[in-house]
């Protein structure tokens, strides 16, 4: 009996269009970041010497640490996973929060670098922007609307995680039944994708 | 299922993971290193190339999509196809032929 | 395991509207995850958005009547268009066809028992709501109407002093939840179909839908942050498309019609599904091409996806875009033409039934040719040149929207109304209405055709004297259509409250899996899922049988 009630629960749980969904889902997240690119790609086309120049004010150091950042948490991410899948529930814990610990950095540096760029006024509205060239406005507009969306979707994806990390303590999350884990770790991996891309695009091209 | 699950299981051990983050990084270091010297308007293409191939990366490996069946790989393919006429259609207004 | 299935057949015969879940009266509604129930959820909050957009029309219509002002002031009916437009597309025609018909049966046909994600269903559900109240905030708070027309061109949208932020959240809540559905349609027809129903066993309706749920997930999201930049720019004053600012007016165009184009064939694709379905069901006749008409939705949908730039002709493109647009657009015609000869060609030797629905069928197809190839004339550069912004592009845009899915929208009613409710309606009624509906609507939108031929241009609150005649007749013909639109809506109420009522499976003789379950559909929908083992269209194998008997 208790092999037939699994076998019923294995039915009525379909990991596979649990995964499609999500696919779809970051499906519409590209296209959301997509409509972004393709603005800054026609802005950068029609001002390139001005991206140039306004490009020298981003910290190249700083971009490439929070690449780095990223980067190592999306490896934890998918540790974590591996980690459930061979029973080691504590061991996948440790991972989703540093996982997590990687998100707050770097969303910390990011917090950094704002208030760098805010403190020099090149913010929206400011007297300072407004004076300089059309391209440095929307340089600096697409910086703070493509950054701030990402930052956005890093703080909904640590949040996430800290959801499957309870899920885990409460065997929510087991050994054989870890799709919920799986595609909070897609949507980790999005947003890292996301940002693999705005990184030299706003860091690399002074 | 339970077939399913051990074969990825076999298939990406700890040590594929931590060797693809390692290439991740290298590359990322590739594309720092390379943007310091002037290549003139291939700068930005070859930054967006490493980050494709970082993109592919993580799409196949960390996001399993390597072992995952091909309805998945249609999806991504239709997406990104998507997105890339987009940017051709509209650039046929601003680039000026 | 064996109590189990004889307690499901027990409550088998129990239809959805009586099932008791967990919550009973209006929160058993509200909050049940049922696909039937939420159908019905959006049957009465779209039909309802619906009737206000008409009355809305119905004032830009009599405001017209006379040069000058007539009711209203220049600002309020340029606020009456802004709402009749946003509320006809973004709370009528986009969800209409897939969160109601979609929605209920789209899993039956597949032999389901609910759709992929069913709490996700509810929460889409809950997003058009709250999207809707947002479009009401909008109108009443004060600073006014928005007014910048459903399209929020660059500048109107940044500098009007109208309520332009919630609208903006409206809509891109709404975009949020059309996603939401699309999203579950796709998953649920990869996965939930009854065993043996292989792709090209699927009917085609639900064929319709996989293709507009495509385009719902890939675009929708580009105009979602193109109008929450529109918000970033006005709270904050990020320079994006702000001329003054540096951005560029002409960008936004193309983000707004990357989506907004495609939208239209969310519209019209499903419609065409259900369209399909009537006109095989009253012809009594397997559909001819069935493949064809398959793949052209998903041809549709790619073409439909690449033609936006044909609504900037003369927005200053480059001769390049205009020229590939062009030419794209004509490409569109041919799925879209390959969809009128299949359905004309399952007419041919067909056993025609006129019953009301079908009598939608025949009209959607004479509409949508007419709508269609005034859509070529637009879609040719240098005509477009002479007709852009004039009331050709409405007479144009009504053909094709209203006469397609408006139509399919109220033929799919009356084809599904009595096994969504287990009651029939007036036919008689519902004849005589659809030909003063087909009469009202020729006599209101053809004129626009012929007024903006020679030059009236479109939103336009003040006319010359020469063209009062057109406008005069297609008042009247407003008034007709709305004569008809109010018998229908009481053809439907009166059925409601006091249709007769009917357990008959079949009806109409379809050979989809919707005619196989009963009437109204039970909680779970099949007692058991059922094995597929042809084709959906099956009408020949049903004749050679009864020939037998």
């Amino acid at each position: 009996m208790s092999s037939e009630g699994n076998v019923a629960v294995h039915v009525h749980r379909d990991d596979e269009a649990t995964k499609l969904g999500m696919w779809l889902f970051l499906f519409t997240e590209l296209t959301l970041f997509g409509g972004l690119f393709l603005i800054y790609a026609v802005y950068r086309f029609t001002h390139q010497a001005d991206f140039h120049i306004a490009a020298q004010n981003m910290d190249t150091f700083i971009g490439a640490l929070n690449t780095i950042i990223l980067l190592t948490s999306s490896l934890t991410m998918v540790l974590s996973i591996t980690a459930i899948r061979r029973g080691s529930k504590k061991l996948s814990l440790l991972f989703q929060g540093i996982t997590i610990f990687f998100g707050f950095i770097f969303l910390l540096n990011k917090y950094f670098e704002w208030s760098h760029e805010i403190h020099l006024g090149n913010f929206p509205g400011s007297e300072i922007l407004l004076s300089k060239s059309q391209g440095d406005i929307l340089f600096f507009g697409l910086y703070y609307v493509m950054t701030g969306l990402h930052g956005l979707h890093v703080i909904i994806g640590m949040i996430v995680i800290a959801i499957m990390m309870r899920f885990t303590l409460k065997n929510v999350i087991t050994r054989n039944n870890n799709i919920k884990l799986e595609v909070a770790g897609l949507y980790w991996h999005l947003i890292d994708i996301i940002w693999i891309f705005l990184f030299p695009l706003f860091y690399l091209i002074s | 299922m339970e077939e399913k699950e051990k074969h990825s299981l076999t298939n990406h051990s700890y040590s594929v993971y931590i060797i693809v983050w390692l290439a991740l990084l290298t590359f990322t270091a590739i594309t720092v290193a390379v943007a310091g010297i002037n290549f003139g308007n291939a700068t930005i293409a070859i930054a967006l190339i490493i980050a494709s191939i970082k993109t592919y990366l993580v799409l196949t490996i960390f996001m399993h999509l390597k072992i995952e069946n091909n309805t998945f790989k249609v999806f991504i393919i239709i997406a990104i196809f998507f997105l890339i006429v987009t940017f051709v259609l509209l650039f046929s207004d601003y680039s000026n032929i | 395991m064996a109590d189990n299935s004889i307690a499901i057949s027990s409550k088998g015969h129990e239809s959805y509207i009586d099932h008791k879940g967990k919550h009973s009266g209006l929160l058993g509604w509200i909050f049940s995850t049922d696909h039937k129930r939420i159908a019905i959820l959006y049957l009465v909050a779209i039909s309802s958005w619906f009737l206000i957009a008409v009355l809305l029309g119905f004032l830009i219509r009599l405001e017209l009547l006379t040069p000058g002002e007539t009711i209203v002031g220049a600002q309020t009916y340029n606020a009456f268009f802004t709402l009749h437009g946003i509320i006809m597309v973004f709370l009528f025609v986009i969800p209409a066809i897939p969160a109601i018909f979609g929605n209920f049966f789209l899993p039956i046909m597949l032999g389901a028992k609910d759709v992929a994600f069913p709490r996700l269903n509810l929460f889409s559900w809950y997003l058009y709501i709250i999207g809707g109240i947002f479009v009401i905030i909008a109108i009443f708070l004060p600073g006014g109407a928005p007014d910048s027309g459903w399209t929020f061109y660059i500048p109107y949208s940044i500098r009007t002093s109208t309520n332009m932020i919630f609208t903006l959240s409206a809509a891109f809540i709404l975009g949020f939840s059309s996603i939401v559905t699309g999203l579950n349609f796709i998953v649920t027809i990869h996965r939930m179909r009854a065993p043996g129903m292989s792709w090209f066993r699927m009917p085609l309706f639900p064929w319709a839908l996989y293709a507009t749920g495509w385009i719902q997930v890939l675009v929708t999201p580009i105009i979602g942050i193109t109008l929450l930049l529109i918000i970033v720019e006005r709270v904050f004053r990020v320079g994006l498309f702000d001329p003054s600012l540096g951005g560029d007016p002409v960008l936004y165009q193309h983000l707004f019609w990357i989506y907004s184009h495609p939208a239209v064939y969310i519209m019209a694709v499903p419609a065409m599904g259900v369209i399909t379905e009537i006109i095989t069901v009253y012809s009594h006749k397997t559909i001819f091409g069935y493949k064809a008409i398959a793949f052209s939705s998903l041809a549709i949908a790619l073409f439909g996806s690449l033609v936006w730039g044909h609504h900037m002709f003369s927005a200053g493109m480059s001769d390049t875009a205009n020229f590939i647009f062009s030419l794209l657009t004509f490409l569109v015609a041919i799925p879209s033409a390959i969809k009128v000869f299949n359905w004309t060609a399952t007419l041919y030797k067909g056993s025609i039934d006129l019953e009301p629905p079908m009598l939608y069928g025949l009209a959607f197809i004479f509409l949508f040719t007419i709508g269609g190839l005034t859509g070529i004339m637009l879609g040719t550069l240098s005509l477009d040149i002479h007709l852009t912004d004039t009331t050709f592009v409405v007479g144009h845009f009504h053909y094709v929207i209203f006469g397609t899915t408006g139509f399919a929208f109220i033929g799919g009613l009356y084809h599904w109304f009595p096994k969504m409710f287990g009651r029939t309606y007036n036919k008689k009624l519902a004849k005589i209405s659809f030909w003063i509906l087909l009469v009202g609507f020729n006599i209101l939108y053809f004129p626009m055709f012929v007024m903006g031929w020679l030059g009236m241009p479109r939103r336009s609150y003040d006319y010359l004297p020469e063209y009062q005649s057109y406008h005069v007749i297609s008042t009247i013909g407003s008034w007709i259509l709305i004569l008809a639109l109010i018998i229908i809506v009481y053809t439907f109420i009166k059925a409601l409250r006091s249709g007769e009522r009917t357990h008959e499976m079949n009806y109409c003789g379809g050979e989809t899996l919707e005619w196989k379950v009963e009437t109204p559909p039970t909680h779970e929908n099949f007692d058991e899922i059922p094995v597929i083992t042809g084709g959906p269209y099956d009408y020949k194998q049903n004749e050679l049988e009864s020939e037998v008997e």
